[in-house]
């Protein structure tokens, strides 16, 4: 059973045991408009919370993605270096950037749930 | 979001169109205009580099230079006290693209002049519009009179489809070549065209009355080869044609020769030419004609995928060194599906082909000094 979680700088974590999934909404991709170049961070890299770890750029600016919890890199989405569209198609889906293994889950007592991140958006 | 004191802002004569069209509103010289519309930048430069685009550019300054003595010549020989360019070979119904120099032989602003018959007609930069405004009155004003033409709204129409979409309301589109300009009837409003752009694509630039713009610019949208086109798409449009953005890619600190635009400067202009010299910086401009300068701006083409943008410093080697120049304007190219930049580099450093890096996020990323425009331009000669 995942949880979906949300930070106030639009990125999203599916949290499953002690792994998340992370990547940006679909708000977050709309305010960019047109992803042309994804820069992920390096398997097993150690991000602290609110660290810049991902970079999303399009055609205009490049955004910072930051670490939403503190913890290790375990795997990244190869496919968005060939196909950074997927993040404007798919944000919250197909689009995930990162996997980090949480280390402290006491973090996550600080984002927002669903009906929160909508409220934050609205 | 950045919140933005909207009451500060001016608003175009199209503010209402752009609106309702859907149009992200931002900030941008001083007006309140569209970034873009729904369908995003990349669509909207893909779709004027295979159709028709139109653009406001309304924020831009019109001017009118008429001359005291009644003969266009005087305005034309006084216009080129200020500008390195040849003006008074400018044929009636032609236009130029020229610079206000400063005294270091730096840029004031770029600008086109036009030569209407019995006036000189610019269009200058928004930034700078008060500025050249100024700057005109204050060196001009005995022999011109200078009117700034604040009441007309500035629309381009850019793309393989303006010619056949502007000829249904304007008979004379067809006819006219790149950097023709005049007084034309556009659906029976007294409107200004010339065939230039800033996209490297064919197409016509409208200066057309305030109160006429909505009607003009509805208009020419009902037709489905045009999309409403907004300063992101302007601006990577621009990027790919390897024309300059003023305060960026020149400013008062690059001369014409600097910045690559010798092709702008007439010989009559220059050393040894019939009016050779008297324009704001001509020693150092000149000098740079003759001796050459010390840097250049060049094309840059990144190995990678990573856009490099604006203020990133170029260096000669991967690891090591101080940097040797810097990127001025820099993005993703919808066109190349590529990043493309452009900066300034040693003219040692200067050729095509040469190997770079550009320093993004703590990397150096391999590039090389690559032949602009990066889209071949289909002007109508």
């Amino acid at each position: 059973m995942t949880t979906t979680l949300y930070t106030s700088d639009h990125e999203w974590l599916a949290i499953d045991g002690d792994v998340a999934t992370v990547g940006i909404t679909d708000y977050a991709q709309q305010q960019l408009g047109d992803v042309v170049f994804v820069e992920l961070p390096k398997i097993g890299r150690a991000l602290k919370k609110a660290e810049a770890a991902a970079v999303v750029e399009s055609v205009k600016a490049a955004s910072d993605v930051y670490a939403p919890v503190t913890g290790e890199v375990l795997e990244t989405n190869a496919e968005l270096a060939s196909e950074p569209a997927l993040v404007n198609s798919d944000a919250q889906g197909k689009a995930w950037f990162f996997k980090i293994k949480i280390a402290d889950r006491s973090e996550l007592g600080g984002l927002m749930d669903e009906a929160a991140y909508k409220a934050h958006t609205a | 979001m950045l919140a933005h004191d909207q009451d500060s802002l001016k608003r175009p004569p199209l503010h209402g169109l752009h609106v309702s069209l859907g149009g992200k509103m931002v900030p941008f010289a001083g007006y309140d205009m569209p970034v873009q519309y729904p369908a995003g930048v990349l669509k909207e430069h893909l779709h004027t580099r295979a159709s028709a685009g139109l653009f406001d550019v309304s924020h831009m300054g019109q001017l009118a230079l008429r001359p005291k003595s009644g003969r266009i010549e005087d305005a034309a020989r006084a216009l080129e006290r200020l500008v390195p360019q040849d003006i008074a070979a400018i044929a009636e119904g032609r236009q130029r693209y020229a610079q206000f120099t400063n005294a270091d032989g730096g840029i004031l602003d770029d600008l086109m002049a036009a030569n209407f018959g019995d006036h000189l007609f610019l269009v200058v930069n928004a930034a700078c519009k008060d500025a050249d405004e100024t700057h005109l009155r204050a060196h001009l004003s005995g022999d011109c009179i200078i009117e700034s033409l604040a009441d007309r709204a500035l629309i381009a129409l850019q793309g393989p489809k303006s010619e056949s979409v502007l000829a249904k309301f304007c008979a004379e589109a067809p006819s006219m070549k790149f950097m023709d300009a005049g007084p034309h009837q556009v659906a029976g409003i007294a409107c200004f065209v010339s065939r230039s752009g800033y996209t490297g694509e064919d197409g016509f630039e409208i200066s057309v009355p305030a109160g006429d713009a909505e009607r003009l610019a509805k208009m020419l949208l009902d037709n489905p080869e045009v999309l409403p086109i907004g300063l992101g798409a302007r601006d990577s449009l621009r990027l790919e044609a390897g024309l300059c953005l003023y305060g960026h890619d020149i400013d008062t600190a690059t001369t014409p020769v600097e910045a690559a635009l010798e092709w702008s400067v007439q010989k009559s202009r220059r050393s040894g030419g019939a009016r050779a010299g008297g324009f704001p910086g001509a020693e150092k401009i000149l000098a740079h004609f003759d001796n050459g300068a010390s840097r250049r701006r060049v094309g840059l083409r990144a190995d990678g995928r990573a856009p490099v943008r604006e203020g990133a410093l170029l260096f000669a080697d991967a690891n090591a060194g101080e940097p040797i120049g810097k990127v001025t304007s820099g993005g993703f190219g919808p066109s190349l599906n590529a990043p493309v930049a452009m900066g300034y580099v040693p003219t040692s450093l200067s050729a095509l082909g040469t190997r770079l890096f550009a320093e993004v996020r703590g990397q150096r990323l391999p590039l090389a000094v690559a032949a602009m425009p990066f889209v071949k331009n289909t002007y109508k000669r």
